[in-house]
């Protein structure tokens, strides 16, 4: 119990280590070694929460003392120490990975001085965001890592990453404003930004205003997730930043749009109110995402457009509104911030080993370099949801619960997940097929690199990056063997989200009656 | 409670803040990084305002002295939110400038270009060499009987036919008489014909 009051420090010490790392600017040497030991330390931190909210203890840390519908809080429950934990590991190995391109090649490409700094800011914002129990603490978790997220989306400042950025940059801000616009509502009907509050105050509003705050809401975090009328952003943008960062932001940034939209369903408007539309959103992302990867020509657009595919399986979790759903989610997200980041940084050794990451360049990759082409096909088959993967126990999971659920929607969204899977299989099977299985000759426009032979190409495949990679398949692999626990806390997760009381007592004290609120003093709740 | 206190808005600022969401919508839609900068600036200030709207009627500075009644201050609340949005749209506008700066060095212009690869895959028929070309009945690469040998390998021959040929074109373009391609004597005057009875 006591250890979970440590929270705060998943924030702190990633700040702590980005102030470091930056005086270290010139020493890129001492950079890399602050970088990794501050996010190892952070990761073993949040071992540690996890450790202890695993059976479903939830903890609220009140910062500086400050009592709760005031002071901010950070809430320390199974579910937000599982995004935690997953997400710095993924993070951890990209980072590896990153410092080891950097150190390959100090050229226009790889990572600058900058990186480490803004990368560390960036964890510390998502894990801000996992952590808040206050929805204008959320917001400034968002904003913390989306500047973050500017700074290396546009890496080096190349044209194409200015004009990918330029993308990037106004998406994020008009979400952001949209979330901004939606806490200035709430406070005004509710006069509290603190969750918990929240989920007693906002249930005694009108129901209009209900919905128009949680529409808001919605939309302000499904910008974010991109979801499907909102997603055109995202493979527009991440394809152009350097290989690692593209990785991290597909496995984190999305994800945590995902989670803020599952604190919103479960917390602040639980029930089935806007469950319907969220099916309907979920179906289109699903199917048009999917869609839209067939049609790619190159590996990371590809790759942009299965992760918005995606997506929409958590939405669709989420939308059931049922525990089994919600728990299916929940082990869907871990299992894909894994996935779809190795996949990434798979996708950026390929553009090392064969000069490109379009399919009509690359060939014959499969005989060139067979170690490259196993690390390509177990998260390749596990993103499509090939049995036994971890991918393919989610996808059951949720598609037993829709089953489950039995209205008809519910049925058609098990058909549409059914399909984009399929046609995930279709569009990963075409990488596969061109980029390892056909003969080099047939590349349409080899680059230089891919006929390289010998020790020119092992020297293509550092082994800094490799290792970190094949570490990142191997955890995706582990959550497959560990998917009963996984499964398991996932589960427990979901029912303490649908229930609410764990979380509000933890945060407003024990003698707080859901939905009720404490006595406040009158300056502040009474008044509005 | 909340008749005269709570709900009334000050409509001068909600007129102003409706203005400059107007406008700055208006100027994020324009293709010209400069306009969309003012755009973001606009909207970011426009919603500050609605923030400091949404903490009620106006009051004493929350700075605590006995003998005041609770209610006669002013909620303290969304001036630190509006602090806090003003630093982050602050970034955010320092950002765009260096964006703004960087095309402009890198084009001489600041206007949002349209995504190559996007247009390339817009432009893609639907029809693909590749996955779409007529399947060949023999589409086996080890038939059975008699032709197979022959047939694998005239394939490969063909190949290293094109091989060769290429081969050949370039030390015949270097002019050398005595390096006529394959065993056909080559007349003296030049490759070209050398290269042409290597085909023949």
């Amino acid at each position: 119990m006591n250890l979970a009051h440590l929270a705060p420090l998943a924030v702190l010490l990633p700040i702590l280590g980005a102030a470091l790392a930056f005086t270290l600017i010139r020493h890129p040497r001492a950079q890399r070694a602050v970088s990794v030991t501050v996010l190892s330390l952070t990761l073993t931190l949040e071992s540690l929460l996890l450790a202890s909210s695993w059976d479903g203890g939830t903890t609220a840390v009140r910062l500086g003392a400050w009592f709760p519908p005031f002071g901010i809080v950070m809430v320390v429950d199974a579910f937000s120490s599982l995004m935690l934990v997953v997400s710095s590991a993924v993070s951890l190995c990209v980072l590896i990975y990153a410092s080891a391109q950097g150190a390959s090649e100090s050229g226009y490409d790889g990572p600058v001085s900058i990186f480490h700094p803004s990368y560390l800011i960036l964890i510390a914002g998502v894990s801000n965001a996992f952590l808040s129990g206050d929805l204008f603490n959320l917001y400034v978790g968002f904003e913390i890592l989306l500047t973050a997220s500017y700074v290396l989306m546009t890496l080096g400042g190349t044209e194409q990453r200015i004009r990918a950025g330029v993308t990037y940059v106004v998406v994020s801000v008009v979400s952001s404003l949209l979330f901004l616009i939606a806490i200035a509502m709430i406070y005004a009907s509710t006069g509290t930004v603190n969750m918990a509050d929240l989920a007693g105050k906002l249930a005694q509003l009108d129901p209009g205003i209900q919905t128009l705050l949680h529409v808001m809401l919605l939309v302000a975090f499904g910008i974010k997730a991109a979801v499907f009328p909102l997603s055109f952003w995202l493979p527009d943008s991440y394809p152009t930043a350097p290989a690692p960062v593209t990785a991290v932001f597909a496995g984190l940034l999305t994800k945590v749009g995902v989670y803020a939209m599952v604190r919103t369903e479960t917390l602040l408007f639980p029930g089935d109110t806007l469950n319907q539309p969220l099916m309907i959103v979920a179906l289109l992302t699903m199917v048009v995402g999917i869609l839209g990867a067939v049609a790619q020509n190159d590996i990371k657009r590809l790759l942009s457009f299965t992760l918005v595919s995606h997506i929409g399986y958590m939405v669709f979790g989420l939308a059931l509104g049922s525990a089994a759903g919600l728990g299916a989610a929940v082990f869907y997200v871990a299992h894909h911030i894994t996935i779809q980041t190795s996949l990434f940084l798979v996708a950026g050794l390929i553009e090392l080993r064969a000069g490109s990451s379009s399919l009509d360049r690359l060939g014959g990759l499969g005989k060139l370099s067979p170690l490259l082409a196993v690390l390509f096909f177990v998260p390749a088959m596990n993103l499509a949801g090939i049995p036994p993967f971890s991918g393919f126990l989610g996808k059951l999971g949720l598609l037993q619960a829709g089953v489950a659920q039995g209205t008809g929607l519910a049925m058609v969204l098990v058909v549409g997940g059914v399909l984009a899977s399929l046609l995930t299989l279709l569009a990963i099977a075409r990488v596969w097929n061109r980029a390892f299985w056909r003969t080099t000759d047939d590349a349409e426009d080899p680059a230089p690199e891919l006929l390289a032979t010998g020790a020119a190409a092992r020297r293509l495949m550092p082994r800094g990056m490799v290792a970190p990679t094949a570490a990142l398949v191997v955890f995706g692999v582990a959550l497959t063997v560990f998917a009963g626990p996984l499964f398991g806390v996932a589960d427990r997760s979901a029912a303490q989200m649908l229930n609410r009381d764990a979380y509000i007592h933890a945060v407003l004290g024990q003698q707080a009656v859901v939905p009720a609120v404490p006595g406040a003093p009158a300056a502040e709740g009474g008044a509005r | 409670m909340s008749a005269e206190t709570g709900l009334s808005a000050n409509m001068t600022l909600l007129l102003i803040m409706g203005v400059l969401y107007a406008c700055g919508i208006y100027l994020l839609l324009e293709r010209s990084l400069t306009r969309v900068t003012l755009g973001l600036m606009l909207l970011a200030n426009a919603t500050n305002l609605l923030i400091l709207v949404t903490g009620g009627y106006a009051g004493l500075a929350p700075l605590f002295t006995k003998g005041t009644d609770p209610k006669d201050y002013n909620d303290p609340l969304p001036q630190a939110l509006i602090l806090t949005s003003i630093v982050i749209s602050f970034a955010v506008t320092a950002f765009m400038l260096g964006i703004i700066y960087r095309t402009w060095i890198l084009g001489r212009q600041d206007v949002i270009a349209d995504d190559t690869e996007d247009r390339k895959v817009a432009n893609t028929p639907s029809f693909d060499a590749e996955d779409d070309a007529p399947i060949p009945d023999e589409t086996t690469e080890f038939p059975l009987g008699s032709g197979a040998d022959g047939r694998g390998d005239a394939h490969d021959g063909g190949m290293a036919d094109d091989g060769a040929a290429a081969a050949a074109v370039v030390p015949s373009s270097d002019a050398v008489p005595s390096k006529g391609a394959g065993g056909v004597v080559a007349p003296p005057e030049g490759g070209s014909r050398g290269v042409d009875g290597g085909r023949a």
